[in-house]
């Protein structure tokens, strides 16, 4: 039974200005904070100089000696500095914190603080190996390097006839979610309490402990509505609080910390960029024989996520196809740069453009169409991935990219663009596919390490309240745990609250990333509700008034007691995953799609105009259309601006572009017409059959712009983003 | 200095060059309209002033005296206006955060071509910036709340 | 910093005549971008053009347009009479910023602040407009043509006030505006070009090419001379006479004289019989 469709529940309060963003909040008395940063990209801090025109008594100054605890923004490592110490790694590095009741008083303020460094050779290109005097990280600078190897890609690459090579590059972009990072600290009763734009409240949490040498309980973060995140705001949000908290603890005053989109737009994280090579032995009839893929992440100044996002970014460089033979070689790298960090596809994205541009560098060399070679290679049921994981979802995968080439009306394009070419002096057109897939949840045994829970408490008037870590940024958590709620215990939405994330109430359900809420998270509330029921002594058949009934009950013979149904992660039965040879199930399940996207080039101007983009998917059961369809038309006008126009320039590490006047992202008049189509095999694991989506949609538009201005225009579209400079120089080799 | 805002007159002590967006959101508490980008490319600070569409990041709060300052608290009480029941309707906001500055755009869009063509639609909102892609759903939208407002939904 | 609020042109010129140092703004939507953290400018003195009832408003005079400083680019979007007769007006006026820049900004701001980016100077200027720039010494006009010197250098002195901007009520043949921006709309230009042919002849104007916005006199007697034009190529040579584009953040100079060439060549290939 489909799920009763349900309007976005907080949709009113964001359509009449009432929703709460962190810096819509009123807090008497706060002042406002500021970051001081390195104007340098590697070197040893000398001196910190103020301005003697200023009066610096009326600010609060903090620096790294006020940090209580360790001096760390605790994530996978622990080598990125709350406030850099003794030495810089990158431009716009936080090295000193102020806070005034003044804004303009503090615009002022950071302009008469100099950061005195002596300069140190820095890495400025992550494709060459680096020399001694460079050396930051470990031996090498290398962060991590995973190697994928099933069968013997060597040996058949030796011996092969036809082998097609490729490089492929691709660009950082930012998030720019349109709420910039924002966090207001203070504390009460010896609580640090802080509440911000943020995905991941117990991450939050776990660095502020850390930075502040606190105790779990004397640490509160509450989840404020965010505006947009799109990884963004999965780690970087650790920093933001640990200086508002030391602000705050120095003031004595509640401290709003809240970014400027110039500094929003140099400081964060951002995608990281890719250095990718393909060689793959191919039989003249497109069977894949071998592929022996070298992929580089640009990790920038610190580790971050960088590990795991090359791990994501490896498990799909070799694209939804059965080879038999795969050999996957991966670093991600120090830079310094500002660091790289989580982004919607988190490496996927980054991958799969390589192979998938790559299957029509195949196409051409063989002269077969692009849709031959992925139809003899995309991976059936029974068959294995290239960490040797049996794919055995019942996906109709064939179907998938039938489905798209018939919406898009494929064939036919290519003969209307082929007559249109000849008869257009300066427009081409094309069009381009891509299939493709992306895991959801954690990679391997990152679920059982989360540990996830899940609570729905009863309330005394018959009503439930869902509280979980999962974060709504927009992609519409709360009215699927809603949805989902309101099904399994046949009481109407208006019964179902669900919390505001806040580590003071909620359990810890694990960060709201990887496209695992609705699918893990959101099976967890299914399994709360259940276990709500059992304490309620109800079975299955027991809906609606006699649940609500049966909580009222329950509280008036437990006055002030808490009745709380919880859910708890368990693995689904037959997932094993060896992190050490990467070997195995490295996710439960995975989203597949094919999408289309037909292109115009300008020739005048080499400008491209995405003209029509088709995007089927099956991520299993769809639990609210409307939203599904909203999250794959947003993922492609992001996938369109990353594969166009969105391009950061640097200079010493530094984006020089952090103005929204020079760094481009799409407006309505640059996003086609999206036509999102759903396939649903449901996965049994999920909630209500569903699978990851979020991310998904991220993939796919980069390969199948790139392959459209391609098949029109001849280029190589090896590089993103594929600019009108770029492309000009690409059609000139 | 005086402001008519959302039909009230409030009086502020504010410097004249100050931007008519922190007059509203740190003056006066007015918080529904949104700080994106403060140079005028986001579009998520749209205010009306007389109806017309304009960027409150970058109007000089003297530039908006003695004309009739509109904001999203004041397009409708109850959230009532065709676009904000379109807009709840077809489920069009994702994060939200720009669709104050979207409802302000397509408010004023209504008022002057009661039925947008697709290219009135474009040229009309190509100044609002919405990163989480609800573009291709606001379109729709548009049409939705053109068809309330000829229904007599005001 | 201190804003002046004249109500009268007089009052306005005699502040400007006395504070020749005090910035005239009108939409602020340039001034304004940024404001908060643009120190330099709070120290300084504004004069606030808003309350100038004259200068508001456009009027048809001896066929000829004349577009008071005020006017916005809204203005003449809702003008039809504009559309027809000068149809880069309106082309121009819907491609800068968004609507919502276009209800503020004026198109003797546009002039005044001198951009090579502008794009409503370069239509103006392919239209030969004319300034009137008005103080307490009098009334001078200068053609736009003649009007910048330099990067943000122009013939207005400190003291004097920008009035109207006159529009030569001349018949046009061909009328082509292109913007080339980083994407469809609300973007910078990275190449303009304005192309008409005037009684007199062809006028080509570029945007975003030089230091400041200037008539392209080589490629104009290219286009007069009837000569054929085998390729955009062999356009670069002319183009590199009349301007010097550089690399900046938004494009290369290389690329703005390719695609300045590509625009003309192939935009222009119906009106000029010489090049099929």
């Amino acid at each position: 039974m489909p799920l009763a469709p349900l309007l976005r529940r907080e949709g009113l309060a964001k359509l009449s200005g009432r929703e709460q963003y962190v810096d819509d909040l009123d807090i008497p008395g706060a002042l406002h904070g500021i970051t001081v940063r390195s104007t340098s990209a590697r070197g040893t801090i000398r001196n910190i100089r103020f301005d003697p025109e200023i009066d610096w008594s009326s600010f609060v100054i903090v620096d790294h000696r006020d940090v209580p605890g360790l001096n760390t923004v605790k994530l996978i490592e622990t080598d990125q500095p709350a406030l850099a110490a003794t030495e810089v790694r990158h431009i716009h590095e936080p090295v000193v914190l102020l806070a005034h009741p003044s804004r303009r008083a503090l615009r002022k303020a950071v302009r008469a603080i100099t950061i005195e460094v002596d300069p140190l050779p820095s890495v400025l290109d992550f494709t060459v190996r680096p020399t001694p005097e460079q050396i930051q990280h470990g031996s090498d600078n290398i962060y991590k390097q995973i190697t994928i190897t099933k069968g013997d890609a060597r040996s058949i690459l030796a011996d092969a006839p036809i082998i097609v090579e490729g490089v492929y590059r691709t660009g950082a972009q930012e998030h720019v979610y349109l709420e910039p990072q924002g966090m207001i600290a203070e504390e009460v009763d010896g609580v640090i309490i802080i509440r911000g734009s943020m995905q991941c409240p117990y991450y939050v949490h776990t660095a502020v402990c850390h930075a502040l040498g606190r105790e779990a309980d004397q640490v509160r973060i509450i989840q404020t509505p965010t505006g947009g995140a799109f990884g963004g705001k999965e780690e970087f949000p650790s920093g933001v609080a640990i200086h508002a908290a030391l602000l705050a603890l120095k003031a004595g005053r509640p401290v709003r910390l809240v970014y400027d989109r110039t500094e929003d737009l140099a400081a964060t994280t951002k995608r990281h960029p890719s250095w990718t090579r393909h060689r793959t032995a191919v039989a003249s009839d497109g069977q894949l024989l071998a592929q022996e893929i070298t992929f580089l992440l640009d990790g920038g100044a610190y580790m971050t996520l960088s590990p795991v996002v090359l791990s994501r970014g490896m498990i799909h460089a070799a694209g939804p196809y059965h080879c038999e033979h795969i050999s996957i070689d991966g670093r991600a790298v120090l830079s310094n740069t500002v660091p790289f960090g989580a982004f919607r596809g988190f490496g996927a994205p980054q991958s799969l453009f390589a192979v998938e541009r790559h299957m029509d560098r195949i196409a051409l060399r063989l002269g077969l169409d692009p849709v031959t070679v992925r139809q003899r290679n995309l991976l059936a049921d029974g068959q294995t991935t290239a960490t040797g994981q049996v794919v055995a979802d019942g996906v109709d995968r064939q179907g998938l990219l039938n489905r798209a080439l018939s919406l898009s009306d494929y064939a036919a394009k290519r003969e209307t663009h082929r007559q249109f070419n000849i008869d257009t002096p300066d427009r081409r057109r094309g069009i381009g596919l891509t299939t493709f897939f992306h895991g959801a949840g954690f990679t391997g045994s990152g679920e059982v390490y989360l540990d996830s829970k899940v609570a729905v408490a009863g309330l005394p008037d018959g009503t439930i309240e869902v509280r979980t870590a999962s974060t709504e940024m927009g992609q519409g958590t709360t009215t699927i745990f809603t949805q989902l709620a309101s099904d399994r215990l046949g009481l109407p939405p208006e019964a179902v609250a669900i919390a505001q994330p806040d580590t003071a109430v909620v359990p810890n359900s694990g960060p709201t990333v990887a496209s695992r809420t609705a699918m893990i998270v959101g099976r967890l509330v299914q399994e709360a509700c259940d276990d709500l029921r059992r304490q309620l002594s109800l079975d299955a058949t027991d809906r609606g008034n006699d649940v609500a009934e049966a909580i009222r009950a329950w509280h008036r013979t437990h006055p002030n007691g808490l009745l709380l149904g919880q859910g708890h992660y368990r693995p689904p039965p037959g997932i094993e995953w060896d992190e050490g040879t990467y070997r195995g199930e490295a996710y439960g399940a995975y989203g597949w799609a094919a999408y289309v996207a037909e292109v115009e080039v300008d020739l005048r101007t080499y400008g491209t105009t995405v003209l029509d983009f088709v995007a089927v998917q099956d991520v299993g059961t769809v639990l609210n259309t409307t939203l599904a369809r909203g999250q794959v038309q947003g993922g492609v006008a992001q996938g369109i601006g990353w594969t166009l126009m969105e391009e950061c320039q640097w200079e010493d590490g530094a984006m020089t572009n952090n103005q929204l006047t020079n760094y481009i992202i799409p407006t309505s008049s640059d996003i086609p017409p999206i036509r999102v189509a759903f396939q649903e095999t449901p996965y049994p694991h999920g909630a209500e059959g569903a699978k990851g989506l979020g991310e998904l949609p991220m993939d796919g538009p980069a390969p199948a712009i790139a392959n459209a201005i391609a098949a029109a225009t001849g280029a190589e579209a090896a590089v993103l983003p594929l600019t009108p400079e770029r492309l000009m120089a690409d059609l000139d080799r | 200095m005086q402001l008519l805002i959302n039909g009230a007159l409030h009086d502020v002590d504010v410097s004249a060059e100050m931007p008519l967006l922190w007059v509203l959101r740190d003056v006066l508490g007015m918080t529904g309209t949104k700080f994106g980008c403060g140079m005028s490319l986001c579009g998520a600070c749209t205010v009306h002033l007389d109806g017309r569409p304009i960027r409150s990041c970058t109007t000089p709060v003297s530039a908006a005296t003695g004309k009739a300052i509109t904001t999203i608290e004041g397009l409708d009480a109850e959230g009532d206006h065709p676009v904000q029941r379109a807009w709840q309707e077809l489920n069009v906001p994702q994060c939200g955060y720009c669709q104050s500055g979207q409802l302000m755009s397509a408010a004023a869009l209504l008022e002057t071509t009661p039925h947008p063509t697709d290219a009135d639609i474009d040229a009309a909102m190509e100044g609002n910036i919405c990163r989480c892609g609800t573009y291709v759903r606001i379109r729709k939208a548009i049409k939705r709340a053109a068809d309330i407002k000829a229904g007599g939904g005001r | 910093m201190s804003v002046l609020r004249p109500t009268t042109i007089d009052e306005a010129v005699a502040v400007l005549s006395a504070q020749p140092e005090a910035i005239p703004i009108a939409g602020g939507t340039d001034l304004m971008v940024h404001w908060p953290h643009r120190l330099e400018l709070h120290e300084k003195t504004f004069v606030d053009l808003s309350r100038l009832t004259a200068l508001r408003g456009l009027r048809w005079q001896d066929g000829d347009l004349v577009m008071g400083a005020l006017t916005t680019y809204w203005d003449v979007l809702l003008d039809e009479q504009i559309g027809r007769r000068f149809p880069l007006l309106h082309r121009a006026a819907r491609q800068v910023g968004a609507v919502q820049i276009q209800t503020r900004g004026t198109w003797a701001g546009n002039v005044g602040n001198g951009s090579p980016a502008a794009d409503g100077v370069a239509v103006l200027m392919a239209y030969d407009a004319m300034v009137e720039l008005t103080s307490v010494r009098g009334v001078d006009v200068v053609p736009l043509r003649d009007f910048y010197t330099g990067y943000k250098i122009s013939h207005r002195t400190p003291d004097q006030l920008i009035t109207a901007i006159r529009l030569p009520g001349i018949p046009y043949r061909t009328q082509i505006f292109e913007k080339v921006g980083a994407r469809k709309a609300q973007a910078i230009s990275k190449i303009g070009v304005a192309m008409v042919e005037a009684p007199g002849g062809w006028v080509v104007v570029a945007n975003s090419m030089a230091p400041t916005i200037r008539r392209c006199r080589a490629v104009e007697a290219v286009l007069n001379s009837g000569h054929p034009i085998s390729s955009p190529e062999a356009l670069h040579d002319t183009i590199l006479q009349d301007v010097h584009p550089i690399d900046d953040l938004r494009s290369t100079g290389e690329y703005r004289v390719r695609v300045m060439a590509r625009l003309l060549y192939h935009d222009l290939r119906e009106h000029i019989a010489a090049f099929s």
